[in-house]
């Protein structure tokens, strides 16, 4: 397709086409109307004073006979004005007036006519030798005929001027109205064609390519920033499906090679039935573990999906933060470590409760686990989480808050990552996806986890929108 | 106890069968969903094992077919859908407990073994007893020969759970579920602790041990000397 019959084909173009067709459609209505009144108009006031002037003239002829009426014909027809006069006998011989050179046998027929004719005054070679005239012819007593008339330069002057204003009028609407149709189409033919390559960069694999906003405000760039958004989403699916894939891939086949060795030296080694058990008992904690972390994942990927937002329900936050603290708090006092909840008054909030009490649970198993005992205060306070639900605004935050090594503020957001752990973190069990759940649960929601020092130690917040998720951000 | 499994993976069907015989019960299998709504209908099994994808039938249709026969055999659903909702589902279907695959026999047969029991008659008796251990579940006292007991009340429910199934294995997940109203794994021992301290308040100081350990399983609680 050439460039030029893609811009004839833009809907831009024929919105154009469509307006100037009606446009041009309407000026010619316009001036034809106009045309046709305004020589209406001359005709009727032609009729009216060529009525009066041969009503002026009879009279004179009535009380001053034919001389009076020469006279006054003489008189009147040598003023100069588009007046016409002819007076003539019964067969044709003029008498008195302006005219001559009429069209044969117009005297014939009393009434009104338009004919051409001749100016007295003029010579015959003269270049605007003919003139139309509205004439009227009358009857006198005696088979005298008067003709009087009206030149009709004027009205065929207006005429043309009229014609040629519609004529012109239509081709600069045109000529403007097409140059303008092109010019928008150009403008949006190129932006939509920007768009169009943009988004073939992102089909052949881009995801990072984004669609160019104008930053005009108008529709074609609400378009594209809503295009983008989406593109957006999409790329951190993906890239969420990638890194799913990359962490199953060596965070799952690890213990799955673990598995397999360790059957495979039992087969080996083994030679009792004791030994058989002590390997297959191993193998089964081992896919324990395992079915552990898969499960994790799962449901990660759920959360992420939005898939879990059906469920979503009315809640109470500072319940479940009792609840679940009631649920670790021996394990925290085995360590020596005293978990405090501060959830006195009611904090509704809507969502999963199965979801939010998993991440609430992994968070404050977190904090349990690398809180060490050993780390008190020097003030000889017991190591201490605090576990708290409050409102903030229209978000429902729930906050565990440690005073174990925390985190530092380089590796925060990498740590909401699947499967990272730090360093200092790997002597302890875990499948390192605790953070990442209550990262994705938090997010599902419309919310999200933010990790701050609690100093020292580390402070995990879940911040939900009281509401729950908005479902879309219109 | 008779045990019906309908399962389409025909070396799962065969595994579970041969688990149940080995402890004593009787199990018979059906490949999909029609046999399995067949068998079933006799209403001559304890329980029903059933896969939720299955073949011909899907296995909560199965289920429901048979509500609507008025056979009301307890039934355990095995899915490999193990999210919330899906239970929800499988439950509202009209099965009777939800267990996700994989799963361990040990979780499986006690669970079984509670809806078998469930069957035989509602325990609903206001006193629970076991040994000389005695829980009144109206006035929340707990005693344990004369010596009264002071529990706080999620170890109050933990006891009424184990009671109320005094003699069955009762698994973590099983308690989690139960007691705390949670499905999910909370991935660390949270539930032993739980036991360990409720077990230091019943038993403690008393030669007799009533909360035993069932390695492998989960715990029991059990009067030694019967």
């Amino acid at each position: 397709m050439t460039a030029l019959g893609k811009l004839f084909r833009t809907t831009t173009f024929k919105l154009t086409l469509v307006y100037l067709t009606v446009f041009a459609l309407f000026a010619a209505f316009l001036l034809a109307y106009f045309a046709l009144n305004t020589r209406r108009l001359i005709d009727e006031q032609i009729t009216e004073t060529v009525n009066a002037e041969i009503t002026g003239l009879a009279e004179q002829y009535r009380q001053g006979g034919l001389r009076r009426l020469v006279i006054v014909i003489d008189t009147r027809a040598r003023r100069p004005s588009s007046s016409l006069y002819l007076l003539t006998t019964f067969n044709g011989q003029p008498l008195a007036g302006n005219v001559t050179a009429l069209q044969p046998g117009i005297l014939d027929k009393p009434g009104w006519t338009e004919t051409i004719y001749r100016r007295l005054d003029e010579s015959e070679s003269a270049q605007h030798a003919e003139h139309r005239a509205l004439v009227r012819v009358f009857q006198l007593p005696g088979g005298f005929r008067l003709l009087v008339g009206r030149d009709l330069e004027e009205r065929e002057r207006l005429y043309r001027i009229v014609l040629a204003a519609g004529r012109w009028s239509v081709a600069i609407v045109l000529v403007l109205g097409l140059a303008g149709g092109l010019l928008v189409s150009r403008r949006v033919l190129r932006r939509v064609d920007a768009m169009t390559e943009t988004t073939r960069t992102i089909m052949e694999g881009d995801l990072g390519g984004r669609l160019p906003v104008a930053g005009t405000g108008d529709e074609i760039d609400r378009l594209a920033e809503n295009l983008n958004q989406m593109l957006e989403r999409i790329e951190s699916l993906m890239r969420g499906l990638k890194e799913v894939s990359d962490n199953i891939a060596h965070d799952l086949k690890t213990p799955l090679t673990r598995l397999r060795n360790r059957a495979e030296q039992a087969l080996r080694v083994a030679k009792n039935d004791d030994e058989y058990r002590a390997a297959l008992e191993a193998t089964i904690d081992e896919s324990d573990e395992l079915i552990t972390t898969f499960n994790a994942l799962l449901m990660i990927a759920r959360a992420e999906s939005g898939q879990a937002r059906d469920d979503m329900k009315d809640f109470d936050a500072a319940e479940i933060v009792q609840d679940i603290a009631e649920l670790y708090e021996p394990l925290g006092e085995e360590k020596g470590i005293t978990l405090k909840v501060e959830a006195a008054t009611p904090t509704p909030a809507k969502g999963n409760r199965e979801l939010v009490s998993q991440a609430v649970g992994n968070l404050i198993d977190n904090a349990i686990k690398y809180a060490e005992p050993c780390t008190e205060p020097a003030g000889g306070a017991p190591a201490e989480i605090v576990v708290s639900a409050t409102e903030a605004g229209d978000r429902v935050l729930i906050t565990v808050a440690d005073r174990g090594p925390g985190i530092p503020p380089e590796d925060r957001a990498r740590v909401v990552e699947r499967f990272v752990r730090l360093e200092q973190s790997r002597s302890q069990p875990g499948s390192g996806l605790g953070l990442s759940l209550a990262a994705a649960v938090a997010r599902l929601h419309g919310g999200e986890l933010m990790l701050e020092d609690n100093a020292p130690g580390l402070k995990c917040i879940i911040a939900l929108p009281r509401g729950g998720p908005v479902q879309s951000a219109a | 106890m008779r045990i019906l499994v309908i399962e389409d993976d025909s070396a799962a069907a065969d595994y579970l069968v041969k688990a149940f015989r080995e402890v004593g019960h009787v199990a018979d299998s059906a490949t999909d969903g029609e046999d399995g709504l067949a068998l079933a209908q006799d209403g001559q099994y304890d329980v029903l094992i059933v896969d939720r994808m299955l073949p011909k039938r899907d296995g909560l249709s199965v289920i429901g077919a048979l509500r609507d026969q008025g056979v009301e055999t307890p039934a355990l659903i095995l899915s490999a859908l193990g999210q919330v909702d899906d239970r929800v589902k499988g439950l509202r279907a009209g099965g009777d407990d939800y267990l996700p695959k994989p799963y361990s026999f040990s979780e499986l047969l006690a669970r079984v073994e509670v809806l078998a029991r469930r069957r035989g008659g509602r325990n609903e008796e206001t006193v629970l007893h076991v040994g000389d251990l005695q829980l009144d579940r109206l006035s929340h006292q707990v005693r344990r020969g004369a010596e009264e007991i002071s529990l706080q009340p999620r170890e109050f429910r933990l006891l009424e759970y184990l009671m109320k199934h005094a003699g069955q294995v009762v698994t973590r997940t099983m308690l989690l579920e139960n007691v705390w109203d949670y499905h999910f794994d909370p991935q660390t021992n949270v539930i032993d602790v739980h036991i360990s301290r409720l077990r230091s308040k019943i038993d403690k100081g008393f030669a007799q041990p009533l909360l035993h350990t069932v390695r492998g399983a989960g715990y029991m609680i059990r009067d030694g000397a019967r």
